[in-house]
Order: C-alpha cells, then sequence, then structure tokens
C-alpha cells in the first residue's frame, strides 16, 4: 500500500512535469495547427539556462525556475519570429519539420555550450519527510514544491485564458480560426503571446525535470513522447485536457514500473496514447483532429 | 596505396549514400508523394537491418538466430518485417491527421529502439550483433566493390518501381490527397486506403535499406538507430534533393551525405578532447542548412515535375 502511495507521489511529480511541456504544445497547436517538435528540447535549454544562472550568481536551485522560464519565453519567442514566422505562410506541416530540425539545433548547441556529462543544480542529497500518518511513506521538499508550483502556474494559465481579453481572443483563434480573424483579433500578438506561454511552461518543465533528476542534453527529448502523449489524451488544442493528459500519463508511467521493467516507462506512455488514438483520437476533451 | 585509399573511401561513402538513398526514395512514397509525415524512419531501418542480421548470421547463443540464411532471404524477411510495422502504424493513423501520424511513428520509432536495447534474447542488447556477412562471402566476388554494385542495383529497381507508381494512376490518387484531400474524398476514392497502400510501402522500401545497411556495415547495436541517423538525415536529404521528386531524392542523399561525411572530415582535424563538441557542431551544421533550405528553396534542387499529360491522337 505504502509502495502505492509512493509511487503515486512520483506520478504527480512526472505528471507536473508532463503538464508544463503540454499545455505548450497543446496551445501551440490549437493557434499554429503544428505539432511542436522542439518542445522537449526547450525543456532541456530552460534547465540548463537555469543551471547557467544560479551558478553565475551562486543562488540556489529554485532560482533556476524564473531565470529558466523568462529565458525560453524569451528565446521562443525569438525562433518564432526568426524562422517559424517565414514559414507560416505555407503548409502547417512544413512547420512540422522546421520544428524538428530545431530541436536538434537547440540539443546540438546545448552540447556545444554545456557538454554532454550529466549535471546537477545541487550537489548532495536532499533528506526526505517521513510523514508516518501515511504509513512512513517519503515525501522530498522538492517533490511537494515542485506539485505546488505547477499547480500555482496551471491556475495563473486558467486565469490568463478566462479573464484577460488576450487569453479570449486566443481560445477564439484557436475554436474557429477564420472567425476570429474577421473579427479582427491581432493574430500576430496572440501568436507571440502563445510563444511566451509555452515557452515559459517548457522553462519551467525543464527546471523541474533537473531538479527531479538530473540534467542531460537529451532529457527534454526523451520526455517528449510522454509529452505529446499527454496533450493527445487530454485532447490536442485544449489546454484544460493537458492537465489531466499530464497527470494521467505520469501516475501510469510511474504505476507500470509494479509490474514491467522501468526501462519501458515510456512505452506506457506510448501504449495509452495510441489506444487514444484508435478509440477517441479527439482526445477525452474533444480537441482538434 | 595512397590511390587505393581513397578508392575504398570512395566506395564506403557510395555504398552509404546508396542505403540513404533507398530510405529517402521510401520516405518520398510517404511525404513526398502522399504528404504523409513520418519521423520514425529509424524503426522501419531498425527492424529492416535486425531481421535481415538475425536471418543471416550463424548461430549464436547471445541472441535469436543462427538461421545462416542467404542474403536475399535475409532482404526479404527485412521487407516482410518493416511491411508488418508498417501497417500496424499505418492502420492507427491512415484516417487522422499527418500530425498525429507524426507522433506515433516517433514514439514507435523510439519503441523499437528500447525493445532493440532490451531485449537481449532477441538481438543481443547494446552488445550488438557482429559479423554480418556480405553477399557471396568467401567467394571472389566477395568486396565492397561488388556490393556497392549490389546496392547500386536495388537503389536502381526500387527506383524504376517508385517512379512507374508515380506516373500511374494509382500515384496520381496519392498526389491528389496530397493537394487536396476533400476533393479527392468527393471523387470516390478511399483517403484512409491509399494512404494506407503509400505508408506501407514506403515502409517496406525503408526495411530494404535497413537490411541493405546490415550487409555492408556488418555490424548492428542499437546506438546506429538513433533518430539523428536514421530519421533526420534522411528528412534533410529528401527536402534538399526535392520532395516529391524520385531522382531529387537520389541527389538529395548523395549530396547531403556528401556534406555530413565532409564535415567529419573538418571535425576530425580538431583536437581529441572537442570530439563531443565537433559532433554536436555538425548535427547543428545539418540542422541550419535544413532551415534554410526550408527559408529560401522549400521546392529543393530538383522541383517535382508531374509528369507530362498523356494526350491520345485521333
Amino acid at each position: 500500500m505504502t509502495d502505492i502511495l509512493q509511487l503515486l507521489i512520483y506520478g504527480l511529480v512526472l505528471g507536473s512535469v508532463l503538464t508544463m511541456g503540454a499545455i505548450g504544445v497543446s496551445m501551440i497547436f490549437g493557434i499554429l495547427r503544428f505539432a511542436h517538435f522542439a518542445h522537449g528540447d526547450f525543456m532541456t535549454l530552460g534547465a540548463y539556462l537555469g543551471l547557467s544562472f544560479i551558478s553565475a550568481f551562486g543562488l540556489s536551485s529554485w532560482w533556476a525556475l524564473p531565470a529558466a522560464m523568462v529565458g525560453m519565453a524569451v528565446i521562443a519567442v525569438f525562433i518564432d519570429q526568426v524562422l517559424y514566422r517565414r514559414i507560416r505562410r505555407t503548409q502547417p506541416v512544413i512547420l512540422l519539420i522546421a520544428s524538428f530540425g530545431m530541436a536538434l539545433i537547440l540539443r546540438s548547441l546545448v552540447q556545444l555550450i554545456w557538454g554532454s556529462d550529466n549535471q546537477t543544480y545541487t550537489s548532495g542529497i536532499q533528506f526526505p519527510w517521513q510523514l508516518d500518518w501515511l504509513g512512513g511513506m517519503r515525501l522530498k521538499p522538492d517533490h511537494l514544491w515542485i506539485m505546488l508550483i505547477s499547480l500555482g502556474l496551471v491556475a495563473g494559465v486558467h486565469l490568463f485564458l478566462t479573464r484577460t481579453r488576450l487569453g479570449k481572443a486566443m481560445r477564439a483563434m484557436s475554436d474557429n480560426m477564420d472567425l476570429a480573424l474577421i473579427s479582427g483579433i491581432p493574430a500576430e500578438r496572440v501568436i507571440m503571446v502563445t510563444w511566451v506561454i509555452g515557452g515559459a511552461l517548457a522553462g519551467a518543465a525543464g527546471v523541474f525535470l533537473g531538479i527531479d533528476t538530473r540534467l542531460h542534453p537529451v532529457m527534454g527529448w526523451t520526455t517528449l513522447l510522454p509529452v505529446f502523449a499527454a496533450a493527445i489524451l487530454g485532447g490536442i488544442g485544449r489546454p484544460y485536457g493537458a492537465i489531466a493528459g499530464g497527470m494521467i500519463i505520469g501516475v501510469s508511467m510511474e504505476m507500470s514500473t509494479l509490474l514491467i521493467p522501468a526501462a519501458y516507462k515510456p512505452a506506457v506512455a506510448f501504449a495509452i496514447m495510441v489506444g487514444m488514438l484508435i478509440l477517441r483520437p479527439q482526445g477525452i476533451f474533444k480537441g482538434t483532429v | 596505396m595512397e590511390l587505393s585509399g581513397i578508392a575504398s573511401y570512395l566506395i564506403s561513402f557510395l555504398t552509404f549514400a546508396g542505403v540513404y538513398a533507398v530510405l529517402a526514395l521510401g520516405l518520398n512514397m510517404q511525404w513526398g508523394f502522399t504528404g504523409q509525415f513520418n519521423i520514425g524512419i529509424a524503426g522501419f531501418f531498425a527492424v529492416g537491418a535486425y531481421t535481415s542480421a538475425i536471418l543471416t548470421t550463424p548461430s549464436s547463443p547471445a541472441y535469436l538466430g543462427g538461421f545462416g540464411m542467404p542474403f536475399l532471404v535475409g532482404l526479404a524477411g527485412a521487407v516482410i518485417a518493416s511491411t508488418l510495422l508498417g501497417l500496424v502504424v499505418g492502420l492507427i493513423t491512415a484516417r487522422l491527421r499527418t500530425d498525429y501520424l507524426a507522433i506515433a511513428s516517433i514514439g514507435i520509432a523510439e519503441m523499437v529502439r528500447l525493445f532493440v536495447k532490451n531485449e537481449d534474447w532477441l538481438t543481443n542488447g547494446v552488445r550488438g550483433i557482429a559479423g554480418i556477412e556480405r553477399p557471396f562471402a568467401d567467394t571472389v566476388l566477395d568486396s565492397p566493390f561488388v556490393y556497392l554494385v549490389i546496392v547500386a542495383l536495388f537503389v536502381a529497381g526500387v527506383y524504376f518501381l517508385v517512379e512507374r507508381a508515380y506516373a500511374s494512376p494509382w500515384g496520381r490518387v496519392l498526389r491528389a490527397i496530397r493537394e487536396n484531400e476533400p476533393a479527392t474524398a468527393a471523387a470516390g476514392k478511399s483517403i484512409a486506403g491509399f494512404r494506407l497502400q503509400a505508408f506501407v510501402l514506403g515502409s517496406a522500401i525503408m526495411g530494404l535499406g535497413g537490411g541493405l545497411y546490415a550487409h555492408f556495415f556488418g555490424f548492428l547495436s542499437p546506438e546506429a538507430f538513433m533518430p539523428l541517423y536514421g530519421t533526420f538525415l534522411v528528412w534533410v536529404m529528401l527536402i534538399a534533393g526535392g520532395s516529391g521528386n524520385n531522382r531529387g531524392a537520389i541527389l538529395g542523399a548523395v549530396l547531403v551525405w556528401g556534406v555530413w561525411s565532409g564535415t567529419e572530415l573538418l571535425t576530425g582535424l580538431l583536437p581529441t578532447e572537442h570530439a563531443t563538441q565537433g559532433a554536436a557542431l555538425r548535427v547543428l551544421l545539418i540542422g541550419v542548412l535544413l532551415q534554410v533550405i526550408l527559408v529560401t528553396r522549400p521546392e529543393g534542387v530538383f522541383p517535382e515535375k508531374p509528369p507530362k499529360l498523356i494526350t491520345r491522337k485521333r
């Protein structure tokens, strides 16, 4: 029983990371109609930006989070302006190829600048709290923070989408592009804000992943498949669905280690995704097919 | 000595380019003709390579296999295995937007790699399979040059087949689906059916490429099937050469493989402690090359040229 609760905690932590990525993927798909394959490497780059920031100023590991979020928001808008904007006029699938190439560019940049060895934000291990009232389950403070902060970020995205003009414009564009454009929604501004949010959340996901495990140039790429699985499960183009999708995929991946070798964790995400594509490709929350 | 060194480098270069040309032709079937986005090429490539290796190597206690079959049986096995994999992926995704195929195909490639890496009984895991022989082993014909000729024959054969397919009414339907899906459906064509056929055929060609690779290189390990080598280079080749154009696919394979090998020669000049940086720099260059092509000349070196209309003489 304790084992299952313990795995549930790990699952929710992983789910928080996946949710951060999947919201971005889902929003970008809703607005720009393409699956953004560089998102995993956005996460990686964000994590490494955070690492450089804290080691440059000698700060504690959580300072990596704001640095990564701001850095990735700027970089995402920059990449969009320099590259994606130029090919946006053609078919969306060309953007898909470009983003796949961008993924490799970013990863090799990370390798060039930071090297390909494992790195961590802080050395040493953190002592978990022993929760005796929950059967001696352990909870690391970092894990609690990851869950709480991602909850806060999700709430922020929710408030933005429902309470601000730009957020409403974004939802309108995602629901019906043509109708939104003729009613005078500033498309370029909405696209830019999409990249700001998507990039910042990817940066946060990268830092969470780095705090939870370690930093490595392929950390984001290997997380990309579960992130897509989460986005599809929730209904691609639906940011709220991404939250449910992220949590389901995260918990199932961790729980699966009870039954199958841990090396096959990504396979669980993949299997859920394939099942979803067969049974209900629009996802739980009716995304764009 | 110097001259024979250059000759053997050239032979190895062209053989690699030939293997990649087969892969690019397979991708052209899927992407160039039909507009299906497969970024799991590495998966089909690996399945083909491993199938052929397991069928043709002498028996070994370390992994399944040791069937010691002839070369052509190995290649046939490679084609059949990747056809089946293509059928499964195609059945799941043929009726969905191509973005879903992209995501599913990247998943399948990762799954194949995980499986190859972890299932030692089948593939010898990370230790890999060694000693895969070229055809005509232990005869006078067992030379790299003869193998180059064999690969060239396969490239020519595949080129002939896909070129015929392109000009045929079947190929016309594929292009119609790519250009305007609703109109093609309105003309009474089964979109999912044609997509599935093109996808499976393309996958089979990729499996063939995998088999050819296995017998050329002689050694397989999961590292060879990272998305970078298996998938990304093939995409750059097809886009650079001209997607939709089969000659473009072959030319792109030679050109991009040339750039890739050329940068290897350059980064080889770096001191050894910078070896990993050198590798990253090469990937960076190829990635930037792709973006430059996409922005400045998305149609590639040889743009697609639809076949001439056949007018009936009266």
